[in-house]
């Protein structure tokens, strides 16, 4: 047994006073639960701590909070690991609600206000076309095992609470409601694959909503990585469907592509015109629109300019990287593959490839590791690393 | 007021499932459950669901699996039933979305479980019962025409005058307002009650609260006696380790490195059923053969990579955040822990109770297709099969009569059974503390192994339990998520329970499925060959409830020993 000091948010509704901290003191295993802990304190000192939780098992996900100001499911994470992390202070392990939702009581958040009512929103059901066959749909096995990595989602909100995108504009549909739009996009029973796409390019507040910052792959108990399921949305929206999007998602990816096969790196001053213009810088000085944008972008340019980011003379004048060639290679490499192949936490490859590694090296890595996706075309995930918009 | 043709109790399988039926009905539904409906315990079902789906097996086989799982006490007439309408269920999920594994030609794939003649165990990798979940969810936002209440407690059923079960009493927790909702037909859909032993791979929710409301009401509850104990679950805290993981080659080993269930069931091994590899367990552990911590070993580093990658990919996790263990490079300690109870509120093949207007479905009631014992992946297959029929036959019936009358004085009641709680002093033992304690006793006493003496031991503890219930200390006085209130509530459902299930382990003197007496080591047909029903008789306080039998229905398969 182990002396743990935890520092506790509540808030009680009734009481007509605000937010307030508990500290406790509790004595378990340092391999128990953070939820351990407080079901302790609440079977010993005081019931009324309120906390939703059920399995104890990171299946329900009942028992999401934010803890040393992590997202995540207390019954997961142990006592010892949370107050041994750096982000804890002094070793004191500080529990709050969730973020990005509000709270109606203790570490109780109000999940349908945000969480359902954005899973809602990405009509999340099958659609199939006409009626059902005699016997199963016949699909290629692989495709049920990669919708299985979003089914695997669920629901706790880690991911909503952590996400950055929604902080900055609640109206993001976000990382747990587009993994699950992904679990539809993917599935090749659903007859909506281009409308969903569609719907979800077009939205502002949709796939290029997200602004790549890897928080919600950080903090998903169950390795749904919900940004992987929102970036293979945006391979299938540009590259399967070519889905011209007004949110300019489209005209980005291009954009950035382009500039790095012909430049080795990123050409700043361009990026901007040319993600207006569909790719094309061309494109960007003729069309109405992308001039309006442009002009509406002036304060970007400015503070670009102000940060020395760009500066007139590198707007103009980019430099190559020396080895053009090799970027080239890289190209011809992924371009020259027959198909798209994404892997992820189900899919890892064949026995005989893990088996020949030792035990060690072999053990677990592939199925703790996040999704890696390997693209033909023009795209790589690294390409899209630095966002949209 | 509101009122429904048929109002659901629980979202979990067998809840969704019957009121996606009653909908399709053409009935007016309303479905409740005191957590959000994908927070339900079916989601811990991780291995599968059977159904004779191939070509090449057959229902009767499946059947026939079932009835000998049960050790015969299974009805046969509604294992049949459940059997034959197996695949249409199946195919139904798949049209609705689940996931399902796919073989190379991209249909449907299976994997081997527990008790089964044949590889009938559809899945979604480990997740089985969280995917079909999910999905059923699903179609509940798609059809908004069934009015969810979620986050509401029920704290009674209502009758009309002539007894006719007329809806039930909520708590919406989130304001702790109490209500009268008015139905023709009630189903009651709350899963187990595993939540009375200490440890149990049930979730904090299975307090048995749809059993323990039908019970109040008198209702006759079926073969409480038989609880399974899981044969792999991990030391202390209980968490389940799929049987999918012996389906898929693991193996067990006691202390010594003999992999023991080739003396308990030469030919199926690992997979006999379930009460027979923890039985084989337990008596392992008991007679020294097991390690230190009281464990056996189960070795998955046996199964390729590839495959615990595809479908075993949850146990890695549970293994490794709660047990700490590596499960492809090292054998996982485990130990035979409660998990489902195979008795529950007695029903007919279409969930009907005999109380008028009420129905039962899925662990909360008893059809009774498990008998003695439950087969690995035939949970789910019950929850859907009689979940559906009851859906069906309660929107059916609903149309040809006229809403029964609710007194509103109940909810008056009702407020003022909580209101007395909250506001009485604060001398009686916390709830945990009568938790802790009841648990203790129902794991030590009315387990794997009972006698006559633990039992009546464990039955006195419950009598005290049941007493002190009445008085424990509330610290919450709010309304706003009150969950001490509530645990108060539960507690009283649970201690129910535990009544039931002691008193009809006690009554039942033979050892058959997952009742072992080793002071009636023997199954005895000629006496026992039949069902111990438990009714609630009179008002509570000190009463010995009423213990009745009823027969076993059997069809083409006639007892005979069971071996594996």
């Amino acid at each position: 047994m182990t002396d743990f000091a935890l520092k506790v948010r509540r808030y009680d509704p009734e009481s007509g006073e605000s937010a307030y901290w508990q500290d406790m003191d509790i004595a378990l295993e340092p391999e128990r639960s953070v939820l351990d802990a407080i079901l302790k304190f609440k079977a010993d000192t005081d019931n009324s701590l309120a906390i939703r939780c059920s399995c104890q098992a990171a299946i329900c996900g009942s028992c999401g909070v934010r803890i040393n100001g992590q997202s995540r499911l207390a019954c997961n994470t142990q006592l010892g690991d949370a107050s041994e992390e750096e982000r804890s202070k002094d070793g004191t392990i500080v529990v709050e609600p969730m973020g990005n939702m509000p709270v109606l009581k203790d570490l109780i958040v109000d999940m349908d206000a945000v969480h359902w009512k954005k899973v809602q929103r990405v009509v999340p059901w099958l659609l199939p076309e006409g009626d059902p066959p005699e016997r199963e749909y016949v699909v290629p096995a692989e495709s049920m095992i990669d919708i299985t990595q979003s089914m695997a989602c669920i629901h706790c909100g880690a991911c909503v609470s952590a996400c950055l995108s929604m902080e900055a504009d609640p109206e993001f549909i976000g990382p747990a409601a587009l993994a699950k739009a992904y679990r539809f996009v993917g599935d090749p029973r659903d007859s909506q694959t281009e409308e969903r796409l569609r719907d979800l390019a077009e939205d502002p507040h949709g796939i290029y909503d997200c602004t790549h910052c890897f928080a919600c792959i950080e903090v998903c108990p169950k390795d749904v990585a919900p940004m992987n399921q929102i970036m293979r949305l945006r391979r299938r929206a540009t590259g399967d469907y070519g889905i011209k999007d007004s949110n300019n998602g489209y005209g980005h990816e291009k954009a950035f592509v382009d500039l790095v096969q012909r430049y080795g790196t990123l050409h700043e001053s361009q990026l901007l015109p040319r993600s207006f213009g569909q790719g094309s810088l061309i494109r960007s000085q003729v069309d109405p629109d992308s001039l309006k944008q442009l002009a509406g972008s002036l304060p970007t340019v400015v503070a670009g300019l102000k940060s020395g980011k760009v500066s007139p003379v590198k707007a103009i004048w980019h430099k190559k990287l020396p080895d053009q060639a090799q970027v080239r290679r890289i190209y011809e490499e992924v371009e020259s593959r027959g198909e798209r192949i994404e892997l992820n936490l189900y899919i890892v490859g064949d026995d005989a490839e893990n088996t020949d590694e030792s035990p060690d090296a072999g053990a677990g890595k592939p199925a703790m590791g996040d999704s890696a996706e390997v693209d033909t075309g023009h795209r790589t995930t690294e390409e899209e690393e630095a966002g949209t918009q | 007021m509101p009122q429904y043709d048929v109002l659901v109790i629980g979202a979990g399988l067998a809840g969704m499932r019957a009121a996606l039926a009653a909908a399709e009905g053409g009935a007016s539904v309303g479905i409740i459950s005191k957590v959000h409906p994908v927070r339900s315990h079916s989601n811990a079902a991780q291995g599968g669901i059977n159904a004779a789906l191939n070509p090449e097996d057959s229902w009767e086989s499946h059947a026939y699996d079932t009835v000998k799982g049960s050790d015969y006490l299974g009805d046969q007439d509604a294992i049949e039933i459940m059997c034959r309408e197996a695949p249409e269920e199946i195919l139904h999920l798949e049209h609705l979305g689940v996931t399902f594994h796919r073989n190379e030609e991209g249909k449907l794939g299976t994997r081997a479980f527990g008790g089964a003649s044949a590889a009938r165990t559809y899945y979604v990798a480990d997740i089985t019962g969280q995917a079909i979940l999910h999905v059923l969810y699903e179609q509940l936002m798609k059809h908004e025409e069934v009015y969810r209440s979620e986050e509401y407690f029920v704290t009674a059923l209502v009758q009309d005058d002539s007894g006719h079960v007329a809806g039930a009493i909520t708590r919406n927790l989130r304001d702790g307002t109490m209500a009268l909702v008015n139905a023709k037909k009630v189903i009651l859909a709350t899963g187990g009650n595993g939540q009375i032993y200490n440890p149990t791979t049930n979730a904090l929710v299975c307090t048995g609260d749809g059993i323990a409301l039908a019970y109040r009401l008198g209702a006759p509850l079926m073969d409480m006696e038989m609880v399974q104990y899981h044969p792999t679950t991990l030391q202390g805290n209980g968490l389940l380790i799929t049987e999918g993981a012996r389906g898929e080659g693991a193996h067990l080993y006691n202390a010594e490195g003999e992999r023991f269930m080739e003396k308990y069931a030469p030919n199926k091994m690992e997979l006999a059923s379930r009460d027979v590899v923890s039985r084989a367990e337990q008596t392992e552990i008991n007679e020294g053969r097991g390690f230190d911590d009281g464990t056996i070993h189960l070795d998955i580093t046996k199964v390729p990579r590839k495959r615990i990658h595809e479908s075993l990919r949850e146990i890695v996790m549970v293994a490794r955040d709660f047990a700490g263990v590596d499960i492809m490079n090292e054998p996982v300690p485990v130990k035979p822990g409660n998990h489902y109870v195979m008795g529950g509120i007695k029903t007919d093949t279409d969930g009907l109770c005999p109380l008028p207007g009420l129905y039962a479905a899925g662990e909360t009631a008893c059809v009774s297709v498990h008998g003695g014992n439950r087969l690995g992946a035939n949970s789910l297959l019950d929850t859907l099969i009689f979940g559906r029929r009851a859906g069906a036959h309660a929107a059916r019936e609903a149309k040809a009569m006229a809403m029964p009358t609710a007194a509103h004085s109940q909810v008056e009641d009702e407020e003022r059974a909580i209101d007395t709680i909250v506001r009485r002093e604060r001398s009686g033992r916390r709830v945990s503390e009568v938790k802790a304690e009841l648990g203790k006793i129902m794991d030590a006493r009315v387990a794997v192994y009972r006698d006559d003496e633990g039992l009546r031991e464990a039955l006195e503890v419950i009598k005290r339990l049941q007493e002190e219930a009445k008085t424990v200390a509330i610290d919450d006085k709010g309304t706003v998520f009150n969950q001490d209130v509530l645990g108060a509530l539960e507690l009283g459902f649970m201690i129910d329970n535990a009544e039931a299930i002691t008193v009809a382990a006690l009554e039942r003197k033979e050892s058959r499925g997952a009742q072992y007496r080793t002071d009636f080591p023997d199954r005895n047909d000629d006496e026992w060959l039949k069902h111990i029903t438990v009714t609630h008789n009179g008002s509570g306080d000190g009463d010995v409830p009423e213990l009745a039998y009823s027969e076993v229905t059997l069809t083409q398969w006639q007892p005979e020993a069971r071996t594996y």
